[in-house]
């Protein structure tokens, strides 16, 4: 309505920022839809830790608006917010007037990353392994992989825990060794066919093995497979899969997000004939699944993949959606345990997925569903969040725990790897018995039982 | 001073003070929840007790330093916005709920506490802290007081000033006051708690509010009718309160609020009506039966197309706190989002929700009304876009002529969001000269230097 008197905002800010391209492209109507009523701000975990408004979505949007008109600079100050805010989306769900800010932030960083105002030892080792070496080349992840693995089989880990001979690692490294997933020995490509077929299939569904998933979770990528053979879905899986790609988009390195996309597209149709060919693409990682759905945002200008990529958005499921959609068999089996459903950030507020992983849990006969307080506050793996800032990460981690503790449930249910790995450290950490299970994995067991005792 | 230095003194005098000087920082301080208006500040400072904000402001006082006092920032007339050179005070951080009195029926909790907090507090207790603004789970306690708020319930259990017993108030020298106590009754004197509430920042700084309680209703009932024409609606509330019925929410949405808050909470509002009106009433069990079977049976005679009740509590909060959003959800439909807060005598509502519908038809604009129909008071909200000039000036022009014939009706121009920037040039031709000369005598007799708040409600 009324412009702001001249002499005041615009010329208290400090010029010495870069510019900013990705944010500045976006359009109007996306950066201009937060009314800023905040109605968002008791939901961003963030803001509730630290009650100040750069801290929350509101804020955040407001730097970035500020950046797309000129008013600020993409400064070291921005980049430091735009990596604390988790990405949970928490605010996506709260927010009444449509503000898109996933959007928004896969935006600002890469303007960030352009801009280089980032710097730091810890950082780039972290941004270096992870994004750019080992999640981009199947080999490596799994020669990693089975380094990682025979490191702690061999009981290395445990002894140089023990002996706290992590001192001798340089510091970044040492901070990173305790988050270190539990590999496990044999990868899903070891564990799963190229093509595995029930008596009577219904569906035909191409199988996304993920790469965290694959190393440390190989068995939940099994459990996957055997659920959809039990509810008739001929099971194509590819094999030597890439990362999805999310990481890299959600941390500002979009092109790399690309090529993975076109790669994860070649293999799928390589493996199916054609995309077409599929009635779904299941994925069981709920960070994957928010990204693997977007594919056909992340290439519309490509004239090779354009088409594909849609099409590909197009049939992406995450597991508990496609069973809710299709309808599974209710075990027989008795299983009794207590268990209490965690929400990953990317089902709940990413998809929008809540009900069908709490209906499928609720089908084993015998478990015992019960709600923990929060269950859709984030943990604080939020994708590399645990190694790029350990003291918020430690700190939603501790709250979680605390709220799955007062559930007295034996097993947590995690539908997201990351989660589970964060989950599982801080459980560890804390010499708790709690064990975490993905839904699937207990379904799978469910079914596993009736086998072993038939006619129950 | 200027706000380079001002920040620094801050950081050097007060040093256990957090405070933020960054524009990075002060960039997300820099508006409230009204539409279009930004301005940075020289600082934001947290206090995180009373002792703290009356220190500081006895120093700021002597460097004659501005100070806007925040809340969390919802207020919707700018009434937190910074002014030019200003220090931000920020009450999140004093928010605790400090005491439930069960045997006085009070509360007692710190400015910076959230509303949501303090009804909960109540609730745990068994008791009831009835005003309910649409921001309540953001809003602060303070922040209620210094706009005098509203809510859903506001026909049968008024407003924030209803259940104020007691203020502590740092005054713009820096003298920390008690105003009020737990009595029911109290003529000790002028009521001065009273001049603070509704004040807008302007005359103190409210640091602790005592409230009253009432016991928990026993039962609630809730019922959404539906209407093919906004004067069916308007109709069945005028009959519902001839019936010598209150209920505690008699909330409308019309046709353009409906679609939004639907696309966003998906309760299943039918989106092809004209009109919908989201009716409660509680109280004890066999009256709530009674009054909700009434109230149906009016709706239907006035020409509801339909009326639903809430089968469960989960149903009926579910449609309330739809209602809650419906301001946010309107900003799904355009880059800009104003909204006004015109008030009438209820008998009136009729002829204003009229007025309105044409006066946007006549400056071609797109306006989504909803409001407290149970009180008078609408909110009329116009979906524009800032960069469109044109478009902005029908705006206000529609505007002018929404707040004359609100008066003219014996309305006002504001029922509830204040007046802070937004409604500062109406407020002359609301109140009138000698109303506003007063106003202008109290805010010098406090504030002789104009530093709490300057050039909020007047100049
Ligand atoms: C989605 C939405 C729905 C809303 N619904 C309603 C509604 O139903 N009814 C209603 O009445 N309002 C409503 N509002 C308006 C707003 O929420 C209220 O005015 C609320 O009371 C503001 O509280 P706040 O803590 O955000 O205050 P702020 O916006 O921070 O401040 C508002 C004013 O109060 C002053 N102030 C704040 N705290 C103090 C203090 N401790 N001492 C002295 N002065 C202080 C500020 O200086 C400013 O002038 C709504 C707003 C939004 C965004
Ligand atoms: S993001 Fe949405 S909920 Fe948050 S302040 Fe903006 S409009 Fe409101
Ligand atoms: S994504 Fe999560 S952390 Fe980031 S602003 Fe939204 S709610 Fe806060």
């Amino acid at each position: 309505m009324q412009k702001p008197p001249p002499g005041t905002t615009r010329d208290d800010q400090p010029r010495n920022g870069k510019q900013a391209g990705h944010l500045a492209g976006l359009d109007f109507s996306v950066l201009q839809q937060c009314m800023h009523c905040g109605l968002c701000l008791p939901t961003c975990p963030t803001y509730d830790e630290t009650r100040i408004e750069r801290n929350s979505p509101r804020g955040r949007i407001a730097l970035m608006r500020g950046i797309a008109e000129g008013q600020l600079g993409v400064t070291p100050a921005f980049g430091e917010e735009m990596y604390f805010c988790l990405g949970c989306l928490a605010c996506e769900t709260a927010c009444p007037a449509g503000v898109r800010y996933g959007e928004l932030f896969e935006n600002a960083r890469p303007d960030v990353e352009e801009a280089g105002v980032l710097s730091g030892g810890k950082r780039r080792l972290v941004r270096a392994l992870t994004l750019r070496w080992v999640f981009t080349r199947p080999r490596l992840l799994r020669l990693v992989g089975r380094l990682l693995y025979f490191y702690q089989a061999s009981g290395a880990q445990a002894f140089v825990r023990r002996t706290r001979l992590t001192r001798l690692l340089p510091k970044t490294l040492r901070e990173l060794e305790p988050l270190t997933p539990r590999v496990l020995p044999r990868f899903s490509d070891a564990l799963i066919a190229p093509v595995e077929k029930p008596a009577a299939a219904t569906h035909r569904a191409g199988m996304l093995t993920g790469c965290v998933q694959d190393l440390t979770f190989s068995d939940v990528n099994r459990d996957t497979v055997d659920v959809l053979l039990a509810n008739g879905c001929e099971v194509v899986t590819p094999r030597a899969q890439f990362c999805c790609g999310s990481l890299h988009a959600h941390n500002g390195e979009l092109e790399l997000a690309r090529e993975l996309a076109r790669r994860n597209i070649d293999a799928m149709e390589r493996a199916a004939g054609s995309l077409d060919k599929l009635d779904v693409i299941v994925t069981n990682a709920a960070g994957c699944g928010s990204h693997l759905k977007n594919y056909g945002h992340l290439l519309p200008d490509d004239p090779r993949y354009a088409a594909r990529a849609a099409r590909w958005s197009a049939k992406v499921r995450d597991i508990h959606e496609w069973l809710a959609a299709t309808g599974w068999r209710r075990p027989t089996a008795e299983t009794p345990v207590s268990v209490t459903y965690h929400e990953a950030c990317h089902l709940c507020h990413g998809q929008k997925i809540t009900r069908q992983p709490r209906a499928i849990l609720e089908s084993i006969p015998g478990l015992k569903l019960t709600e923990m307080p929060e269950s859709t506050w984030c943990c604080g793996s939020a994708g590399v969040y645990n190694l790029t800032q350990p003291e918020m990460s430690q700190t939603l981690l501790r709250r979680k725990l605390k709220n799955l503790a007062a559930t007295g449930a034996g097993v947590v249910a995690s539908a997201n790897p990351g989660c589970t790995v964060q989950l599982q450290a801080g459980l560890r950490e804390t010499g708790s018995q709690v064990r975490v299970a993905h839904p699937v994995s207990l379904l799978a067991r469910a079914y596993a039982k009736e086998k072993a005792e038939p006619g129950s | 001073m200027n706000p380079t230095d001002l920040s620094a003194q801050i950081a050097c005098r007060f040093p256990s003070l957090a405070c933020l000087r960054e524009p990075e920082d002060l960039l997300p301080y820099s508006f409230d929840g009204t539409a279009a208006y930004r301005q940075m500040s020289a600082a934001v400072v947290f206090p995180t007790n009373a002792r703290e904000v009356a220190d500081l402001i006895r120093w700021t006082a002597q460097e004659g330093a501005p100070v806007v006092t925040r809340g969390a920032g919802t207020g919707l007339s700018g009434g937190s916005l910074p002014t030019v050179g200003s220090l931000v005070l920020c009450l999140t951080k004093i928010n605790r709920v400090l005491e439930v009195d069960a045997r006085n029926l009070t509360l007692l909790a710190e400015a910076g506490a959230s509303t949501a907090d303090v009804a909960q507090a109540a609730e745990g207790a068994g008791l009831f802290y009835p005003p309910d603004p649409g921001s309540m789970k953001v809003s602060t306690i303070g922040g209620n007081v210094a706009e005098n708020s509203g809510g859903l319930r506001g026909l049968k259990y008024g407003v924030t000033r209803d259940y104020i017993m007691g203020l502590e108030v740092v005054l713009p020298d820096g003298e920390l006051v008690w105003l009020g106590n737990k009595c029911v009754k109290d003529v000790a004197g002028y009521s001065l708690k009273d001049l603070f509430i509704g004040s807008e920042g302007t005359l103190g700084i409210v640091t602790k509010v005592l409230l009253r309680l009432l016991p928990k209703p026993a039962e609630k009932k809730t019922l959404l009718a539906t209407f093919a024409r906004m004067d069916a609606a308007a109709a069945t509330v005028s009959a519902i309160i001839a019936a010598r019925i209150i209920p505690c929410t008699l909330e409308f949405l019309d046709r353009i609020t409906i679609g939004c808050v639907e696309d966003f909470a998906q309760v299943g509002l039918p989106r092809d009506a004209e009109a919908i009106l989201l009716m409660e009433t509680d109280g004890h069990p066999a009256a709530v039966e009674d009054e909700g079977r009434q109230m149906e049976r009016i709706a239907r005679e006035n020409g509801a197309t339909s009326v639903q009740i809430a089968q469960t509590a989960e149903e009926a909060t579910r449609l309330a706190s739809a209602r809650r959003t419906a301001f946010s959800a309107l900003a799904r439909v355009s880059p800009t989002t104003i909204l006004e807060d015109a008030t009438v005598p209820r008998s009136e509502l009729a002829r204003m929700i009229n007025f309105i519908q044409q006066t946007a038809a006549k400056h071609r604009l797109r306006v989504g009304t909803f409001g407290h129909m149970g009180d008078g008071n609408l909110h009329p909200t116009f979906l524009t876009d800032e960069r469109n000039h044109d478009e902005m000036g029908r705006v206000e022009q529609a505007m002018r002529e929404i707040f004359d014939f609100a008066i003219e009706l014996g309305g006002t121009i504001t029922g509830e969001h204040g007046v802070g920037m937004a409604k500062k040039p109406f407020l002359p031709k609301a109140v009138g000269d000698a109303s506003l000369g007063l106003m202008r005598q109290v805010k010098r007799a406090l504030d002789p230097d104009n530093l709490l708040n300057p050039g909020k409600i007047f100049d």
